[in-house]
């Protein structure tokens, strides 16, 4: 054997250990059941979009257009009530109620534009969720063009501007229980996109600065040789844990908030150049709603940091702390992703259940579902992670009354078939206790 | 009362068994050693008495308090200096000390310890610089003036001198002599067999997690027909 491969060998063995392998396969696992989350989106796109029709218009254009209608989508409901036809949308997942209204054809021929009302029936704010929706815009152009063709073949308008344009679309999108008249829900989800972007990126980079300070305060403890010093001052064990989990939060914050600001000008200036004002539709945040905003984050901070401070537990030195933020940042990434893309209402269960069970997800959540006055999955949310960082918390200082803390394995007067993986043979240990 | 009473402490990691079944008994202001060859037990019998192990089985008390039910009463009355000890690298030596005596005591009382810890350390103005430009010695004579400043019941010392050169060793031995002869009981180990019969009323011996062997110095070398510690360390090992 070479002197390279030898080498090369001993830093295989070295890097390859179950504390850096598990958590990329847990995590690989993971991105693989997302898969599953985005999969159906090429489903909704080959399918027709669901619509609701109402035609009060008996003229030949209107006829054309309900032709197209006909032809490129599946209409749930034909009749003339605005509430059944919504109703008969929510019942079928449809994404658009057109109505045509009784002077279509005569407007246009009278060569003025032809107003289509529809209304959108918007389910989730993540960019997937528009993709239905841009299905059954796309028939509004089919619609168009096919009038066109029909002014110019039957030659029943002379009048340039109306045949290259003969339709308007007067919107109006309701969604989570607002009406939101003259907008569009692309520009809706843009929008809101582009707000509840900041929690996201704040959350993971609190996560990276926060947690990598708490993995680091215990790698550095233990490879300076000053945690066993600490171990036998008189402090109690919560105490040291609470005092690190409290200076890191801390420190944690003071970056978020320089980050914040940094990203409320630049969302400032990207906001300025849309036309869009959020708050006259009523999309915006009060106090109690920040305040709520505040707690979620303030409680998934605690929570990656106390589930930083486990993982610093079985981190033996400053260099080993370096890669050990890493699944938590990834654990941070799923719901990034995940809410970007949809919206929480629009996911399958399991997906749900997922975004759900990660504390991360909460205030990557809140602006949103606050925007829309949805408090219950806020609060559920900040209860769960409350529940889940104390948890968390409970774990890392019974920890810290281990052997564990410094010597990386289990004592236990029995022996251990896990004693090589030290988390297993604590669970195997306390179970043990538990059962007898 | 003892200082210490340590009775029948069995310490297992997983399946292998450190430390078999040992007791012993410090008296109150007494300095006592434990020596042994490399991997016997006597840095985990140090660290389960300074509360940082636990217990397997059998019974410690330290000064009459249960180790095992009362760890946090234990770590008021005991300070403990391990072999490799490192002090907060981006702390000055002064802040350092400053940092510890504020767990022990606070004003005008946790000043006085930080003179006291100053005058034990002697390192003059480095005292302001950082721990990080510490040599060896320097930063050993701070860590010994962390851990007796403050003027524990019980001082564990382990490896006390480990690494110092002639000098450093002695100035530390003759702080650790003072400070046993003011009352602190002082529990120590070390390989430094010279050391040990110097600084020790009386020793035991530890090998493979039991003890071999335990005495005043002239009587180790009177049961061994030895002329000093080092000759009775090699005859019971290799017995």
């Amino acid at each position: 054997m070479s002197s390279l491969s030898k080498i090369a060998k001993k830093e295989i063995k070295e890097l390859l250990t179950p504390a850096t392998i598990i958590p990329i396969i847990v995590i690989a696992i993971l991105f693989a059941s997302l898969g599953n989350v985005f999969g159906g989106v090429g489903d909704q796109l080959s399918e027709p979009p669901k619509i609701a029709l109402i035609n009060n218009d008996s003229g030949l254009l209107s006829q054309v257009a309900y032709a197209v209608l006909d032809q490129g989508a599946d209409i749930v409901y034909e009749g003339d009530n605005v509430q059944n036809a919504l109703n008969a949308l929510d019942d079928e997942g449809g994404v658009s109620l057109f109505i045509i209204p009784g002077d279509f054809t005569s407007d246009i021929l009278a060569n003025r534009t032809g107003t289509i009302e529809a209304y959108w029936v918007m389910r989730g704010a993540g960019i997937l969720d528009t993709i239905p929706g841009s299905a059954a815009d796309a028939l509004l152009d089919n619609v168009a063009r096919a009038i066109s063709a029909t002014l110019i073949t039957y030659d029943m308008s002379d009048n340039a501007s109306i045949i290259l344009n003969p339709t308007q679309l007067s919107e109006t999108t309701i969604f989570k229980g607002k009406e939101m008249v003259g907008i569009s829900p692309p520009t809706i989800a843009g929008v809101i996109s582009q707000q509840a972007l900041v929690m996201p990126l704040i959350v993971v980079m609190m996560i990276i600065y926060a947690g990598s300070i708490v993995i680091t305060s215990m790698g550095t403890e233990k490879e300076n040789k000053t945690l066993e010093t600490l171990l036998t001052m008189p402090v109690s064990r919560t105490s040291i844990v609470f005092g690190k989990l409290l200076g890191a939060a801390v420190v944690g914050l003071i970056m978020a908030a320089i980050y914040m600001l940094g990203m409320g000008y630049y969302f400032n200036s990207l906001m300025a150049s849309t036309s869009i004002d959020l708050a006259q539709y009523g999309l915006t945040l009060d106090l109690l709603d920040y305040v709520l905003v505040g707690i979620s984050l303030f409680a998934a901070l605690v929570f990656a940091l106390a589930l930083c401070m486990i993982l610093g537990i079985f981190t033996k030195n400053y260099k080993a702390a370096q890669t050990m933020t890493m699944p938590v940042t990834f654990l941070a990434l799923i719901p990034m992703v995940i809410t970007l893309m949809t919206d929480f209402d629009t996911l399958p269960l399991a997906a749900k259940t997922l975004v759900f069970a990660i504390p991360f997800s909460h205030p990557m959540m809140a602006i949103r579902m606050l925007m829309f006055d949805d408090y219950s999955l806020v609060l559920a949310g900040i209860a769960y992670s409350t529940i889940m960082a104390l948890v968390v918390m409970f774990i890392a200082v019974t920890l810290f009354k281990k052997d564990i803390l410094l010597t990386g394995r289990v004592a236990s007067a029995e022996t251990t078939k896990y004693s090589r993986w030290p988390l297993l043979a604590l669970m195997q240990r306390m179970f043990t206790k538990r059962r007898r | 009362m003892y200082a210490v009473e340590v009775k029948d402490l069995v310490k297992n990691y997983g399946s292998f068994q450190a430390i078999k079944g040992i007791s012993f008994k410090v008296r109150e202001g007494e300095v006592y050693g434990l020596i042994g060859p490399n991997g016997a037990g006597k840095t985990t019998a140090l660290r389960i008495l300074s509360t940082l192990l636990e217990i397997t089985a059998g019974e410690i008390k330290i000064y009459g308090i249960d180790l095992r039910q009362k760890p946090d009463e234990v770590r008021r009355i005991i300070s403990y200096l391990p072999e490799d000890a490192g002090a907060y690298k981006n702390l000055t030596g002064r802040s350092y000390l400053k940092f510890i005596a504020q767990f022990f005591a606070e004003g005008e009382q946790a000043k006085e310890l930080v003179s006291r810890g100053l005058e034990i350390a002697n390192l003059d103005k480095r005292i302001d610089d950082k721990v990080e430009t510490y040599s060896k010695g320097m930063a050993r004579r701070l860590l010994v003036a962390r851990a007796l400043m403050i003027k524990p019941k019980l001082a564990i010392l382990d490896e006390l001198t480990s690494g110092l050169d002639v000098i450093n060793a002695q100035e530390i031995r003759r702080t650790v002599k003072l400070f046993a002869s003011q009352g602190t009981t002082m529990l120590l180990s070390s390989h430094n067999m010279l050391e040990v019969e110097l600084l020790c009323d009386r020793i035991t011996l530890i090998n493979d997690g039991e003890i071999v062997a335990e005495g005043t110095p002239d009587e180790l070398k009177e049961r061994y027909g030895a002329k000093n510690i080092e000759e009775v360390f090699v005859k019971v090992v290799s017995e």
